[in-house]
């Protein structure tokens, strides 16, 4: 329709351009080429906000974080200028750093296992409340807290909660006789803490997605189903999950490009420690950058970077993905 | 019809690039007025105390010296983590603020990156500060500033539970009466110590008193002196003697631990002398003991005024005035008073003692104290101090042994100095 649609305007604009070409109305056409012009010029000036917009905070910040991890900045350097290119130096120092394993590892655990759960218990939660019960939407309107919670009050309530020594958490392990756990204060457990306080905090945004998506799921086929006499499972897995694939592919790219980058919520409750071992390559290229006396901005930057380039690979996953989907 | 839409169009378009080139020029002035401002009489002042609004007693001070300089002052006030960035990015922006007041330890960055003038070239006079609290501002023989006061780390201990554990707090006089003393607090069921282990500076800045009390040195990390200092903290934790959640707590959590009455000892600083005095319970201050007895020597806390680079060199005058007015003896003495820091001049610290005894203990160790930057470590101590608060997270948590943890420390900071 569309394409038939743009095939006609096309004929229709060549058409005018042969009655442009005739010698007979040459008088005209030289004052229609100025009416297109200055309307091309309006066009331009229509889009100039957008385009300025676009250039000044992305396109520029990029070309400067690219630029500050392809050159040997120091802090001389960065205030007056003169830093020598040194190509992908930063790369290969950043890549020959022993963080870079535990960042690289600890990143794809994070990201994976978060979205995992929130996703899992999303859903279970979008399902369980599509089922419109008395104060269902008071409850799921308080489910939506998480969400809502500045990070800086989840992630201190949270650090508190976990705290070894006066934590509720622990206090709890103490009152079932386990043992307490040094939650953020053990390398084997803080990478932990900080999923399960990230997990905590992405099941609203999933339950939101998800549900509104079940809305839209038309109610005869559920008619229909439970006249063949299905049993639950099957309502959920032959109608309700297959239905959803494109808002559950929409819901985890969004959860995963957010998650890559997620820094408040480690950088309050662990700083990334202790020794690395909660670190990912959002706390880390903050600790580069910032976190320490003596910035290093060309580590950070390519570390950043990095980041940049995930995100990007999950974005064209995506676009295959759908693009299939569509075909 | 269609020769006024196009009209339209092109007034659209003509108010459009008007907007684009209005917010342009908007921004070019907005920038060149924060460098010009200098024959209306405006001077920029940048410092790290949020804490205080335009009627405390610091803002009071920062326009009596403007009034007097015969300028009006802009004062901004940042968290003393953004400070060294966002002065930084000024800097190459050309937009430096004429006072910039900063915690020690950034001096030495900021002077490497050519921000800071010296006092030299500013005739700032620096005569009266006592030498050690100086050293934290000094580079490669010149000096970027002057410290406004210091404070430092000692330890406050909790009267009530030392007599019911029977320990005199007079007999701590070194690392093993310390340790015998924790040991008789754990007997009778409270916690022993708590101090900030965390893997940022401020976990460097804490051990350090351990660290350079059994005689170590920041140049060589692994040292059988320094895998003493590690040893007695790892130990502490491993005891039960120092709570676990050390590893994590900033110095205001390590208080707050304090501050709830069920441990003995909190390493901590001058500035929580007020909240310890509105406390629930009687306390007393020792000096952090050495390994074999005396006074173990502190880092250096506190803040330089410094004046950072301007392009109109003119400037420099009036700022001097400034700075000296800020720092003179009875306007720095209440600028500490209000701060609880101690002053970096004898006058200062004469007038304290007589009037603030509590201060005596940090007078005390304010005299024993250097700069983390001093020995003309500079730029380099930021490497070194985060290879040694990386080795402290890995021994305290058992992850390595305070030796292997050492000397990781050791060759990350060579091979990061290189």
């Amino acid at each position: 329709m569309n394409d038939r649609a743009q095939t006609l305007d096309r004929s229709v604009r060549d058409r005018a351009g042969a009655t442009r070409v005739a010698p007979a109305s040459g008088l005209r056409a030289s004052s229609r080429r100025s009416r297109i012009r200055s309307s091309q010029w309006a066009a331009w000036a229509f889009l100039a906000p957008l385009v300025i917009y676009l250039l000044a905070f992305y396109a520029y910040p990029m070309y400067r974080n690219l630029d500050l991890s392809l050159r040997n900045y120091t802090v001389y350097s960065f205030v007056h200028g003169g830093a020598p290119f040194t190509g992908f130096a930063n790369y290969t120092a950043v890549f020959h750093d022993p963080t870079f394993a535990t960042a690289l590892v600890n990143t794809l655990l994070f990201t994976f296992v978060s979205l995992a759960f929130q996703f899992a218990l999303g859903m279970a939660l979008a399902v369980f409340f599509a089922q419109n019960f008395r104060l269902s939407s008071t409850l799921r309107a308080l489910f939506l807290v998480p969400w809502l919670l500045p990070l800086i009050v989840s992630a201190s309530t949270w650090a508190w909660m976990l705290d070894s020594g006066s934590g509720v958490v622990n206090y709890f392990l103490h009152f079932l006789g386990l043992s307490p756990v040094n939650w953020l204060t053990s390398p084997h457990w803080s990478l932990v803490s900080v999923i399960i306080a990230n997990i905590w905090i992405g099941i609203p945004f999933n339950l939101v997605l998800l549900y509104s998506g079940i809305q839209a799921i038309p109610a005869t086929l559920y008619e229909a189903a439970a006249l063949d006499g299905v049993n639950w499972w099957q309502r959920f897995w032959r109608i309700t999950f297959p239905l959803l694939r494109p808002v559950s592919a929409v819901t985890l790219m969004l959860g995963l490009v957010y998650t890559l980058k997620v820094f408040d919520i480690i950088w309050i409750m662990t700083r990334g420690g202790p020794v690395d071992s909660s670190t990912t390559f959002a706390t880390w290229s903050y600790q580069l950058g910032f976190g320490n006396l003596l910035p290093e901005f060309g580590p950070g930057a390519a570390v950043g970077n990095l980041l940049v380039v995930m995100a990007l690979i999950a974005g064209l996953i995506y676009i295959r993905l759908q693009r299939r989907q569509h075909a | 019809m269609s020769t006024t839409t196009s009209a339209r169009r092109r007034l659209a378009a003509a108010a459009a690039l008007l907007l684009v080139a209005g917010a342009a020029t908007a921004c070019s002035t907005s920038t060149n007025s924060g460098s010009s401002s200098a024959a209306s009489g405006t001077y920029t002042v940048w410092d790290p105390y949020p804490q205080f609004d335009n009627s405390s007693a610091w803002v009071q001070l920062l326009d009596k010296c403007g009034t007097s300089a015969g300028v009006s002052i802009k004062r901004t006030a940042y968290d003393t983590t953004q400070l060294t960035s966002k002065e930084l990015l000024a800097a190459q922006q050309g937009v430096s603020p004429d006072v910039l007041i900063v915690d020690n330890p950034v001096v030495s960055t900021l002077a490497s990156a050519g921000v800071l003038t010296t006092t030299a070239q500013t005739n700032l006079s620096t005569t009266a500060i006592e030498l050690n609290l100086l050293g934290a501002g000094e580079l490669n023989g010149q000096t970027y500033g002057v410290p406004i006061g210091a404070n430092t780390l000692a330890l406050y201990y909790n009267k009530n539970i030392l007599t019911a554990a029977g320990v005199n707090p007079t007999s701590i006089t070194n690392w093993a009466t310390l340790t015998a003393a924790l040991a008789k607090v754990k007997a009778i069921g409270k916690s022993g110590i708590t101090f900030s282990a965390i893997g940022t500076e401020e976990g460097s800045f804490q051990f350090e008193p351990w660290f350079w009390g059994a005689g170590a040195n920041l140049t060589s990390l692994d040292s059988s002196q320094a895998q003493a200092a590690l040893g007695l903290w790892t130990g502490w934790v491993k005891d039960g003697y120092a709570p676990n959640s050390v590893l994590g707590d900033t110095q205001p959590d390590n208080w707050q631990t304090f501050a709830a009455g069920d441990t003995a000892f909190s390493e901590n600083g001058t500035w929580e002398l007020s909240a310890a005095q509105k406390g629930t319970f009687p306390f007393g201050i020792i000096n952090i003991p050495a390994e074999n007895g005396g006074a173990a020597p502190t880092p250096t806390g506190g803040e330089f005024v410094t004046i950072p680079v301007q392009s109109d060199t003119a400037r420099y005058a009036t700022t001097e005035k400034l700075v000296s007015c800020l720092t003179d003896a009875q306007n720095a003495y209440s600028t500490d008073t209000t701060l609880s820091y101690v002053g970096a001049t004898s006058a200062v610290q004469s007038q304290q003692a007589q009037t603030v005894p509590a201060l005596d203990p940090w007078i005390t160790a304010v005299h024993t104290a250097k700069g983390r930057t001093s020995d003309n470590l500079g730029t380099k101590y930021p490497k070194i101090s985060q290879a040694l608060w990386t080795a402290i997270q890995a021994s305290l948590t058992g992850q390595a042994s305070a030796s292997s943890a050492l000397s990781t420390a050791q060759s990350s900071a060579q091979s990061a100095l290189g």
